[in-house]
C-alpha cells in the first residue's frame, strides 16, 4: 500500500486512498484501489486540502494535547507508575445514517434482552426451566450471585451501562463479538477525541454534517438519577472509583466532572444504619446512587473479597436495603460470560419472539461434546478464549500461535471445558491509518458503541473505534498496542 | 466536600508552594557563592550545611552523601526523589495529589501543573541546570507563580480554594523563615548585631532578592541593608505577600472563610492557633526577636505553625477510623442486631 504525494499550491498533501490497496480485507473506506465509499467522498475532498506539513503539524499538537492534559492510561506492571497517552490516529471512522440506524435498532434490541434474561436469572428462571439455557452452565458462571436472586433492583434494571464490541467480517456484516455489562471503559476517549479532532479540523464537522456526542454525560447522569431509591426526590449521584491507580483513573475523573458529581474512593464512604454517606468537610452527607467503576468482588469486604482494601463495609446491605442503588447491579458478570455470549441470540428469540437485528460470531462452547471434538481438531484455525478474561488476555489466536502455544491451550480446554469458547478467526475490518513517512494502510479496527439503558435506550452515536496499530495485528485492546479513532455518524449517507 | 479532597488539594497547594521556595533557597546560596569566589572545601561545606539544616534534611543527606559539596547538595535539594522535600519530589507529589481531584480542579491548573512535572522529568530539565542554574530556577519559580495565578484566575472561589489557600500560606510562612534561617550563624544568638559588614550586607541582600523582597525592601529602607531590618520585614511586614504576617493574616482569614465564622473568634483549634499568632505578629517587635534569639524564634514560629497545620487536619479531615478491620466488625454487629 503506498500514498502519493500531489502538489497543493507549492506543498504536497497527503493523498489517503491514491494507491491504497484494500485487497484481502473489508475496508472501511476504501471500495478498491480507486475507489472511496460514498460517505467517505466529504471527508476526503476537505482533507485533501490539508498539506503534509500541517498534517504532522497537527498530529504533534493533538499527542502534546493529550500528554499535557494527561489523558493517559496507567500500564499495570510497571513500577514507574506509567502513564501513557492512548495513541489516536487522526483520520476519522465514518458510518452512514443507515448504517448506525441499523446498528442502533440491534443493540437496543440486545440490551432489552440482556436486562430480562438477568432478571429472569434472579428471578423465576424461566429460560432454564424451559431448556433454553442449561442450568449447568448459569451453576458454574463464575460472576452469577446467587445471593442476589429475588433481589428486587431499582426499576428492574440489570445494566445500565453496556459497551458492546462490534466487529466487521471480510463481507462487510456487522457482528456482536462481546458484550460488557459490568465496568465498561473508554467513553472518555469518544468524548476526547472529538474534542481533539475538532480543534485539528476547525470546521469540517459543520461541513460534512457529522452527530454529536457531547451529550453523553448529562444523558449518563440523566440514566443515574433515573434509579434513586424510592422517595429520594434530589439523589446525590456519586462515582466510584478504585482509586487514581486504576487505569481507567483518568475517565472516572472526566466523568465525574463532566456530569458535576463527586468522585469517591472507598474511604470516602461510612455506611451506618444500612445506609451510605460520604465524609466531608461538614461532616457526614447521605449518598443515593453509586455509579461504581469497580467490580462486585471489590464491593464490600464483609461480602466479598475480605482482602478488598477499595471497597466500603457495608454497602450491600445497604444497596439490599433499598437505601442506595448501583449502576451497574451487582451479578451482571454472568451477561460478560463468554459461554452466555452464545446464548444471546436464544434470549432474543425467547424473551423478544424476534430474530437478533445483529448476529453473533459463530460460537463454539467446548463443554458440548460435539463442539468440543471439532475445537480440538482444528485449534490452530480457531480463536479461543477463556469465558471470563477480557482485554485480550486468556486467548489463543490459532492461526499465529505457535504448535507449542496451540498444545498448552488443548490441555487447558480439555481439563476445563467450562471455561473455553472457540470462534472461526474473523478477518476484522481494516481502516487507512498513519503509519509515518506520509504513508497510510491499512489497520484492523473494532467499534464499542456504549449503550444507556434507564427510562429509555439512549446510544450516543459512534463509539469508541479502536485500531490495531501493528501491522497485521488483529488485538485493539489499548494493553497490547491498540489506539483509537474519532468515530463519526453522519446524518445523512454520503 | 470530601475530606478527601481537601487534603488533596490542601497538599498539592502546599507541594506547589515548597516547590518554588526549595528553588528559592538553592538560588540564594547559589547568589551567595558567587560573591565570594575562592572558597576550600571546608568553608563551601559551611554554606552548605545550613540550608540542609534550615530545610530539615542533614541527617538524611547524610545518609547518602558524605559531604555537604555544592553539586551534591544541589543535586539533593533539586533532583533527589529520595529526599521528600527536593524539587523534583515536590512537584511530583503536587500532582500525585493533583490526579486524585482532577474533578476538583481546572484543566488550565492540571495542564500547567503536568507540563511543570514533565518538563523537570525530561532530559530537558538537566541540560537547563546544568547549562545555568538561574535559568532553570527561575523556570520553577515562574512556573509556581503561573500556578498561582492560574489557581486564583480560574478556580472558584469557594471552599476548596480555601483548602489551597491554607495550604500555600502555612507553606509558605513556613519556608519564609527557613530562607531567613540560613544566615543566622551571622547574628548573635540572643540580642542585636552590633555591627554589621559588607559581606553580610551582601549576604543578606541575597536573602531578600531570593524571597523575591529586594524591591520592596528597598522602597522602604533604600541600600540600608542590616539583618535586623531584613528580619523585620520578612517576619512582620503587613503589605508584603511573603512575609510571615502576611502569610498568617491570609491563612487566617482562609480559615475562617472555610468555617464561616467571623474573625477574632474562633470554631476550632486551627483558628484559634492562628489567630494567636497573628496578634503576636502584629503586635510584636524586631528588637524582642531579637532578644530571644532570631534563630530560635525561627524554630517557635515553625513549630506553631505545624500546629496550625496539626489542628487543621483534625477538624476537617481527620478519619474517624482508619482500620478496615474494625469497620468490618461494626457492620457485622450491625448486620446481626438485624
Amino acid at each position: 500500500m503506498k500514498v502519493l504525494l500531489e502538489p497543493v499550491g507549492s506543498e504536497f498533501s497527503l493523498v489517503v486512498l491514491r494507491e491504497y490497496d484494500p485487497t484481502g480485507f473489508f475496508d472501511e473506506m476504501a471500495v478498491d484501489s480507486q475507489q472511496s465509499r460514498p460517505h467517505y467522498q466529504k471527508f476526503l475532498d476537505e482533507f485533501s486540502q490539508i498539506s503534509a506539513s500541517e498534517f504532522d503539524e497537527k498530529r504533534r499538537a493533538v499527542d502534546l494535547a493529550f500528554m499535557r492534559q494527561g489523558i493517559t492510561f496507567n500500564v499495570y506492571g510497571d513500577s514507574q507508575g506509567t502513564e501513557r497517552i492512548f495513541p489516536f490516529d487522526l483520520i476519522p471512522r465514518i458510518i452512514p445514517a443507515k448504517e448506525w440506524e441499523y446498528l442502533e435498532r440491534g443493540l437496543t434490541q440486545r440490551i432489552q434482552a440482556l436486562n430480562l434474561f438477568l432478571h429472569d436469572l434472579y428471578h423465576e428462571q424461566k429460560i432454564l426451566k424451559d431448556g433454553v439455557i442449561p442450568p449447568y452452565y448459569i451453576l458454574s458462571a463464575k460472576h452469577f450471585r446467587r445471593e442476589f436472586v429475588n433481589f428486587q433492583v431499582p426499576k428492574d434494571i440489570y445494566i445500565h451501562i453496556c459497551g458492546t464490541d462490534l466487529i466487521r467480517g471480510g463481507d462487510g456484516q456487522w457482528m456482536v463479538l462481546e458484550d460488557n455489562g459490568r465496568t465498561p471503559s473508554g467513553v472518555s476517549y469518544v468524548l476526547e477525541n472529538r474534542r481533539a479532532l475538532q480543534r485539528t479540523f476547525p470546521g469540517i464537522f459543520e461541513a460534512i454534517g457529522v452527530r454529536r456526542v457531547d451529550q453523553y454525560p448529562q444523558e449518563l447522569l440523566r440514566t443515574l438519577q433515573y434509579i434513586a431509591p424510592n422517595g429520594v426526590v434530589d439523589p446525590t449521584v456519586v462515582l466510584l472509583t478504585p482509586g487514581c491507580y486504576n487505569s481507567a483513573y483518568f475517565e472516572h475523573t472526566f466523568l465525574a466532572r463532566q456530569m458535576g458529581i463527586e468522585i469517591v474512593e472507598g474511604k470516602d464512604l461510612l455506611v451506618r444504619e444500612a445506609r451510605v454517606f460520604m465524609r466531608t468537610t461538614k461532616g457526614l452527607q447521605p449518598v443515593h446512587v453509586i455509579y461504581r467503576r469497580m467490580d462486585d468482588d471489590f464491593l464490600d469486604p464483609t461480602v466479598f473479597r475480605r482482602d478488598s482494601m477499595l471497597g466500603v463495609p457495608g454497602l450491600v446491605q445497604a444497596y439490599r436495603s433499598g437505601n442506595v442503588s448501583l449502576a451497574n447491579s451487582i451479578g451482571t458478570g454472568v451477561a460478560d460470560d463468554k459461554v452466555m455470549y452464545y446464548f444471546v441470540p436464544k434470549m432474543i428469540k425467547y424473551y423478544l419472539g424476534q430474530d437478533p437485528i445483529i448476529p453473533n460470531v459463530p460460537t463454539y462452547l467446548a463443554s458440548e461434546d460435539a463442539d468440543r471434538k471439532y475445537i480440538l481438531e482444528n485449534l490452530p484455525k480457531l480463536v479461543v478464549k477463556a469465558a471470563n478474561e477480557s482485554g485480550g488476555y486468556g486467548m489463543l489466536m490459532g492461526p499465529k500461535a505457535s504448535s507449542e502455544e496451540v498444545e498448552a491451550f488443548r490441555e487447558r480446554i480439555i481439563a476445563d471445558p467450562r471455561n473455553y469458547i472457540a470462534q472461526p478467526m474473523i478477518s476484522l475490518s481494516t481502516h487507512p491509518t498513519y503509519v509515518g513517512d506520509g504513508r497510510f494502510e491499512g489497520r484492523h479496527v473494532d467499534l464499542r458503541p456504549f449503550i444507556l439503558y434507564g427510562e429509555k435506550t439512549v446510544i450516543v452515536p459512534g463509539g469508541l473505534t479502536r485500531v490495531a496499530l501493528r501491522k497485521g495485528s488483529l488485538v485493539v485492546n489499548s494493553s497490547q498496542g491498540g489506539g483509537s479513532k474519532d468515530t463519526w455518524v453522519l446524518y445523512g449517507d454520503e | 466536600m470530601l475530606s478527601r479532597v481537601a487534603n488533596s488539594l490542601y497538599w498539592m497547594s502546599r507541594y506547589i508552594e515548597r516547590a518554588e521556595n526549595t528553588a528559592r533557597i538553592v538560588d540564594v546560596n547559589l547568589q551567595l557563592l558567587l560573591d565570594s569566589r575562592h572558597l576550600n572545601d571546608e568553608q563551601l561545606t559551611a554554606y552548605w550545611m545550613p540550608i540542609l539544616q534550615a530545610t530539615g534534611d542533614d541527617e538524611s543527606f547524610l545518609k547518602l552523601h558524605p559531604q555537604a559539596t555544592g553539586q551534591a547538595v544541589t543535586e539533593y535539594l533539586v533532583f533527589e526523589l529520595e529526599n521528600g522535600n527536593s524539587i523534583l519530589t515536590s512537584v511530583t507529589q503536587a500532582r500525585e495529589n493533583a490526579r486524585m481531584v482532577r474533578d476538583q480542579i481546572t484543566v488550565e491548573m492540571w495542564e500547567e501543573l503536568n507540563r511543570l512535572y514533565l518538563f523537570l522529568r525530561s532530559p530537558k530539565a538537566r541540560e537547563t541546570w546544568e547549562d545555568s542554574p538561574f535559568e532553570f530556577l527561575q523556570q520553577i519559580k515562574a512556573s509556581s507563580l503561573h500556578l498561582v495565578g492560574i489557581i486564583y484566575a480560574t478556580v472558584v472561589h469557594n471552599e476548596g480554594w480555601h483548602f489551597m489557600q491554607t495550604g500555600k500560606f502555612i507553606e509558605r510562612a513556613d519556608q519564609t523563615t527557613r530562607i531567613l534561617d540560613v544566615r543566622h550563624t551571622t547574628v548573635p544568638t540572643k540580642g542585636l548585631p552590633t555591627k554589621v559588614s559588607q559581606t553580610d550586607a551582601l549576604e543578606w541582600s541575597a536573602v531578600l532578592r531570593s524571597c523575591s523582597a529586594w524591591d520592596a525592601y528597598k522602597d522602604i529602607h533604600g541600600g540600608d541593608v542590616t539583618p535586623v531590618k531584613v528580619a523585620e520585614f520578612l517576619l512582620l511586614s503587613d503589605s508584603f505577600p511573603r512575609s510571615v504576617r502576611f502569610c498568617v493574616e491570609e491563612l487566617d482569614r482562609s480559615l475562617h472563610d472555610i468555617s464561616g465564622i467571623p474573625s477574632r473568634r474562633f470554631s476550632n483549634d486551627a483558628e484559634k492557633l492562628s489567630g494567636r499568632l497573628l496578634a503576636e505578629l502584629e503586635f510584636g517587635t524586631i528588637e524582642e526577636i531579637f532578644a530571644h534569639g532570631l534563630h530560635d524564634y525561627i524554630d517557635l514560629l515553625q513549630i506553631k505553625l505545624g500546629n496550625i497545620g496539626a489542628s487543621l487536619f483534625n477538624a476537617y479531615i481527620f478519619q474517624p477510623f482508619v482500620n478496615m478491620e474494625d469497620e468490618i466488625l461494626v457492620q457485622q454487629e450491625f448486620q446481626q442486631q438485624q
